[in-house]
């Protein structure tokens, strides 16, 4: 496949240097923690130590006592000041069965271990550690539920001690004659699968500074968030402001991933803290607590079947899927529904049904990181056609070729609707030219040679595959603002939000490439309440996508502004007139040029005297180009594993990612945020397991315990690229962010399989750890 | 101040000789952090594990989360923001870092760099194995590690004595 980009582009395309480097590559970053306004107090949280209790009592006094003590809060203080006492941030569905909105703090009783229960202001951080543990809070033990399996059968106790059941959310996504494909299919299989997701782990944890401003009655919020507007209206509505009282500010962020889209208890207390002692309030969670308080993805059990024809192609698929859901509503249902959403898009299924069941436990609430459900629901799928192929006897590529979305079909309608109850139309793409060329790039045909070499050094090698399809692109609208000023610069305001990506050279990329193709000249601004009036922030690999068309949408309307005006002020047809650098100039006359710092000054106007020409006031356009359809990429990954049989070591050989995300504005961020994803897919299959025992204790609460990919874990990897433009937007992009962890798990276990063939093991869970494998070659070898 | 027990000490950052008055328990990180205003130095985990806050004590990498302020004193400290010859100018391995988009948030970078360059000066040959080694107490959610190792091998040859 060839790459076209944006062939006559000036930046576009182009690997630029970032605009974020010059800072950060010295360390003059401005992340949350580095915030430290003068008179600022530090905050710490006391913590439930159970999984589930009521709490009788609590006793500050003796915190309080403590000299650099300046309150200490719990929910019987701050509700006066509350116009709710939870959080009720739950995205709409018809599914839900439970409310479960989780309160400000916890206070007649605690669901998880790590849930807050009082929050102690001091002069530091260590005084406030130290009153935190002076607080007396007095708990009667009740009966935990640590497995959603298990919290779903008759008679089991449940999470939260007033509730009738555990059952929080069901749906059903269904479409087609189910019973009657599996009815006359000529293959059935069936797979019950476990598959286990942990947390973000971004490098920075979460935190906020909050800065009361007493001269205009107004706060000033730093939070980690990835959704500052949002955090923003729910902090105002809590809390009783009105939107100019309530600045948030998103800073350079360490990280997102899903999780710091979340609105948190902390954001609240933290805030109202800040009002009642009139003075700044720092909190920054140690990674203990993002461990047993910030979201996390965690446990699904799939239940799922494939009916096929006698050619392997794929009738219909059926099951059920059980989701833990945590103690409390965070977000949502979406991580299900979105992993069963993911499972057949990649396909061609003509009947669909999967129930969904989302059980209360009493483990930290349940939202997305980074795939949101989709690696989920392409395992599964995956799996599934891995035994397909086995039961009918052709190979695994083959398998996938017949059953593929072919391109001859683009656009492709499903019956299936995104949670907003839209059609999911795959757009554009070719899925099996991009499985062709992943599986000529990983030599898949050659492969034996390779098993039949590693096997005379007494090595198990095999080579397995998974596709995928994401939704990328999440609507309605983002917002982008772009002022040149009469200083000649250029600035461009977002409601998107930076989570390290490389947000801002990307959108500096669209707007400089309409507007004089100088980088340097353009000055961004992500995750402001103050600097856009609205905006829905990161999540759904969707910045480039909105963000990135408004900004295009935006730039193209200024440019012909720039080019009108500069056509009046120099007397000569906009169309002969061409933006270079911080000037406009006539084509092939570059002496014959107005600086854009002085098209803005004509245009900035001066009381009492009339614009010059026709071209009214200012140089400014602002954009929420509405995209309800949501663009989908797609992809192919081909593993290849090696396997000790005597430790269990699964070492990962080769790993060629070939995908399609449309075009791409910057190669290089686009390789990177593969790379970032292919690692977190690998930690997903491999090595990150959020451990509770059977009282649903953490037992994983440090970066020992729990591991995430290091360098010398790190395969050879390999990223093919092909660009089905999408039909979408202008640019013709699609999202990227989280494309790279969804398919790995799937092909890693395949892989595996392949390796063990001659063991008949087959892979049914994630992560999957040395020591799981030895205990299956024990079993496997008649142990 | 209401911590209990309190030293007057004096620390020399980047340079610098600067003095400060701190609690006995305070951290180093956070001593450079809240007392000193460099904020580069970035803390991940508080226990050693992530290696963000890795700075250069009398050219040794350690993990400024690990020591106590008090244990500083009379110890030569390099920063993130000693790092640079001069504000116009970066490390070899900081102008590699940005060419090969070895940085996406930027919270681990600097405690890489610390730690890259106590091994660049120890290896100056280094093979991707052995950078991969010396960086695998450094974690990053951000990249999968393939362009720091890049980064590392390219800036290794610049540091390198020309023949």
């Amino acid at each position: 496949m060839t790459k076209t980009g944006f062939p006559d582009a000036r930046v576009l395309g182009q690997d630029v240097p970032r605009l974020e480097d010059a800072k950060l590559i010295r360390g003059q970053g401005r992340f949350v923690d580095d915030i430290a306004p003068p008179g600022l107090l530090h905050a710490a949280f006391l913590r439930s130590p159970h999984a589930h209790a009521a709490i009788t009592a609590i006793d500050t006094s003796q915190a309080l006592a403590l000299p650099g003590v300046h309150a200490v809060h719990t929910l019987d203080d701050l509700a006066p000041h509350l116009a709710d006492t939870r959080l009720v941030v739950a995205m709409p569905s018809p599914s839900y069965r439970l409310d479960l909105h989780r309160p400000v703090l916890a206070r007649h009783e605690v669901v998880h271990v790590g849930e807050p229960i009082a929050c102690v202001i001091a002069d530091s951080r260590y005084i406030a550690e130290d009153a935190a543990a002076l607080i007396e809070v007095e708990y009667d033990i009740l009966p935990v539920v640590t497995d959603c399996e298990a919290a779903l059968q008759d008679g089991a106790p449940t999470a939260h001690r007033n509730a009738a059941s555990n059952l929080v959310a069901e749906m059903t996504i269904a479409y087609g004659a189910v019973e009657d494909a599996f009815a006359t299919a000529a293959h059935r299989v069936h797979e019950k699968l476990w598959i286990h997701r942990g947390g973000s782990h971004s490098m920075e944890c979460r935190g906020l500074v909050a800065i009361p401003d007493p001269v205009e009655d107004r706060l000033t919020v730093w939070s980690s968030t990835q959704m500052p507007h949002a955090a923003r209206r729910l902090l105002c509505d809590i809390i009783g402001l009105h939107e100019r009282q309530l600045r948030v500010v998103t800073p350079d962020l360490g990280g997102g991933f899903g999780p710091k889209l979340i609105f948190y208890p902390e954001d609240v207390v933290i805030t109202l803290a800040a009002r009642l002692l009139a003075r700044p309030v720092k909190w920054i969670e140690d990674r203990r607590e993002h461990f047993i308080s910030t979201t996390q993805e965690r446990d699904q059990a799939w239940d799922v079947e494939m009916a096929t024809d006698a050619e392997g192609r794929i009738q219909a698929v059926r099951g059920v899927l059980i989701h833990d859901h945590g103690a409390w509503t965070a977000r949502g249902v979406n991580v299900p529904q979105g992993a069963v959403s993911a499972m057949p898009l990649a396909y061609v299924v003509p009947a669909f049904r999967m129930q969904i069941r989302a059980a209360a436990t009493n483990k930290v609430p349940v939202t997305p990181v980074r795939g949101a459900g989709q690696p989920q629901g392409v395992f599964a799928m995956e799996r599934l056609l891995d035994a397909a192929a086995r039961a009918i006897g052709i190979d695994r590529a083959e398998i996938r070729r017949r059953n593929l979305v072919p391109a001859d079909r683009m656009p492709y309608e499903t019956p299936i609707r995104t949670r907003g109850g839209l059609p999911v139309t795959l757009d554009s793409g070719d899925y099996p030219a991009c499985q062709a060329m992943t599986l000529q790039g990983a030599d898949w045909a050659g492969f034996e040679a390779r098993r039949a070499t590693a096997r005379a050094a007494g090595r198990y090698r095999g080579i397995g595959l998974a596709n995928y399809v994401e939704a990328t692109g999440r609507g309605p609208f983002e917002h982008v603002s772009i002022r040149i000023e009469p200083s000649g610069r250029i600035f461009v305001a977002t409601g998107a939000a930076a989570m390290g990506q490389g947000t801002a050279t990307m959108l500096a990329q669209i707007v400089a490439e309409q507007l004089g193709a100088d980088m340097s000249n353009v000055v961004v601004t992500t995750g402001d309440t103050e600097a856009a009036p609205t905006g829905l922030g990161g999540s759904n690999s969707r910045q480039a996508v909105m963000a990135g068309s408004s900004a295009h949408a935006a730039a193209t309307r200024l440019r012909d502004r720039v080019l009108d005006i500069a056509g009046e002020l120099m007397e000569v047809a906009p169309a002969d007139l061409e933006i270079v650098g911080r000037a406009v100039q006539l084509k092939g006359v570059p002496q014959m040029r107005r600086t854009l710092a002085e098209i803005a000054r004509a245009v900035a106007g001066q009381a009492g005297f009339v614009l010059p020409g026709q071209s009214g006031p200012g140089l400014a356009a602002a954009e929420e180009l509405v995209i309800d359809a949501m663009t989908y990429a797609n992809g192919t990954a081909v593993a290849e594993v090696e396997i000790d049989i005597e430790t269990g070591e699964i070492a990962v050989a080769h790993l060629v990612f070939g995908h399609d995300c449309g075009r791409a504005m910057h190669p290089r961020l686009v390789e990177g945020q593969l790379m970032g994803g292919i690692a977190h897919g690998l930690g997903n299959a491999l090595f990150e397991f959020m451990a509770y025992d059977d009282t649903a204790q953490p037992l994983t609460t440090t970066l020992a315990e729990y591991l995430l990919m290091t360098a010398t874990e790190m395969p050879r990897v390999t990223i093919l690229h092909m660009e089905s433009p999408s039909p979408l937007n202008a640019l013709g992009i699609k999202g990227v962010g989280e494309a790279g962890v969804i398919p790995i798990g799937a092909a890693v276990a395949s892989a595996i399989d392949d390796a063990l063939s001659d063991f008949a093991i087959k892979i049914d869970r994630l992560p999957i750890s040395p020591v799981d494998l030895l205990a299956r070659l024990d079993q496997a070898v008649g142990g | 101040m209401t911590e209990p027990q309190t030293r007057h000490i004096t620390l020399r950052v980047n340079g610098q000789a600067r003095e400060i008055t701190t609690p006995v328990r305070k951290t180093l990180a956070d001593a450079l952090r809240t007392d000193l205003g460099l904020t580069g130095t970035h803390l991940g985990c508080e226990t050693g594990l992530c290696g963000a806050c890795t700075i250069l004590v009398d050219g040794r990498a350690m993990r400024a989360c690990l020591m106590l302020a008090v244990q500083a004193e009379g110890h030569a400290i390099t920063t993130i923001e000693g790092l640079a010859p001069s504000p116009s100018e970066l490390h070899p391995l900081q102008q590699a870092f940005c060419r090969h988009h070895a940085l996406q948030c930027g919270f681990c970078t600097p405690g890489l760099l610390t730690t890259l360059v106590e091994f660049l000066h120890d290896v100056p040959n280094p093979s991707e194995a052995e950078i991969r080694e010396a960086i695998s107490g450094n974690l990053c959610r951000c990249t999968g590690y393939d362009t720091i190792v890049a980064a590392t091998l390219e800036a290794a040859a610049m540091l390198r004595p020309q023949p």
